[in-house]
């Protein structure tokens, strides 16, 4: 008998891209630092507040100039892309929701998901259009 | 009238002691509407080239042998129909992920490994003898761990799980749909040793919620689910742990 020789396949770089499942997961894994990034946006303005007036004044009048106002345009479409993508996994992360003795199917976790994030942000532009 | 069609299957072959690497071979071969890739492959080993090496057995996605990869995506040949390929060329190559041992069978060694570490049977909580009856299970109770136990080891989840791939001590999505089997399970006691290795450096924790997994089961196991939940667990646990000094 011959000796055994089994032969291991590396991954190749740019796995993820013969495959539509997997460049959507990454299009998901990219989409995180930009959370990581406008939180750090947000903590700025935290410290502007906790110094002052002056401070707090001359972080918002940042905030309005163009190109900021363009990167939370882009920062929007990201987040939704980031929100979208984190519902949709969301059944496969949770244990089974039991309603009247019966699973709740993967969709209406999703959908429930989505619909509380278009709330949340619905408020927010509320709010943010009353402080305005 | 009989059917004339015919599809090419592009196989990949590995004959490790004459081949450095493995390359493709192609088969054209005539098929019906009801024909499965496993009977194209069948077929060739029959009737072309007798040397063409898979595993099979049932035919009937039970067994979980025949899983391939069909096109780049990880499949039971037997539950894969060559209508669906056709003209082809369809590329068949063995499960990803795995070393070849030759032509479509891969060394599976590393998962049977995995899957007695996780201990996939049941350690009574309270052991009974033979003559206090069976153990006896609501069907609320089996249904928390149904569907974790339809898994037919057929690792196409492996196949799709990038982590594995990049790092082979994972645990992985199969094996821990063993360990939610069991440790769902009203009647076992052994939870606890389990969640040793889901805690463990090649546990839960290299998983990154891809979920191409659970997208690939042929059994709806959702073995996706299993590993988050665990990982939701062992988070549970380790910032619990100081409350618990006396375990």
């Amino acid at each position: 008998m011959a000796a055994r020789r089994p032969y291991v396949r590396p991954m190749q770089p740019g796995w993820w891209r013969r495959n539509p499942y997997f460049v959507r997961y990454m299009a998901r894994e990219a989409t995180a630092p930009f959370v990581a990034l406008y939180a750090l946006i947000l903590l700025a303005g935290l410290v502007c507040l906790a110094e002052g007036p002056e401070a707090w004044r001359a972080y918002i009048e940042a905030l309005q100039s163009r190109g900021w106002l363009a990167l939370h345009v882009l920062l929007v479409g990201i987040f939704t892309y980031h929100t979208f993508s984190w519902f949709a996994i969301m059944p496969k992360t949770m244990p089974p929701v039991i309603v009247d003795g019966r699973r709740l199917e993967a969709g209406a976790i999703t959908g429930a998901g989505l619909a509380a994030a278009t709330l949340c942000m619905w408020i927010l532009w509320i709010v943010a259009g009353g402080a305005a | 009238m009989p059917d004339t069609r015919t599809i090419v299957l592009e196989v990949m072959r590995y004959d490790g002691a004459h081949d450095a690497e493995p390359r493709f071979q192609s088969y054209e071969i005539p098929f019906t509407d009801d024909m499965s890739v496993l009977q194209g492959l069948q077929h060739v080993k029959d009737h072309v080239d007798g040397t063409l090496t898979y595993r099979w057995s049932c035919r009937m996605a039970i067994c979980g042998s025949c899983g391939m990869m069909l096109d780049g995506e990880p499949k039971l040949a037997c539950r894969s129909f060559l209508r669906d390929f056709a003209p082809g060329p369809l590329r068949i190559e063995p499960l990803e992920h795995f070393p070849i041992e030759r032509d479509l069978v891969v060394d599976i060694g590393d998962f049977v490994e995995k899957l007695a570490r996780v201990k996939p049977w049941i350690e009574p909580r309270v052991a009974r003898a033979l003559e206090d009856g069976p153990y006896i299970q609501a069907p609320a109770e089996l249904d928390r761990f149904e569907s974790f136990s339809h898994c037919i080891n057929c690792l196409l989840c492996y196949a799709a799980c990038p982590q594995y791939g990049h790092d082979p001590g994972f645990l992985g999505p199969a094996a821990t749909a063993m360990l939610q089997r069991y440790n769902l399970d009203s009647r076992d006691g052994a939870a606890k040793e389990r969640m040793e290795v889901a805690h463990s450096e090649e546990g839960v924790w290299s998983c990154t919620a891809v979920g191409y997994c659970s997208e690939v089961c042929p059994k709806a196991v959702d073995p996706a689910n299993a590993v988050n939940r665990t990982k939701t667990e062992s988070a549970v646990d380790w910032f619990t742990r100081f409350l618990r000094r006396g375990d």
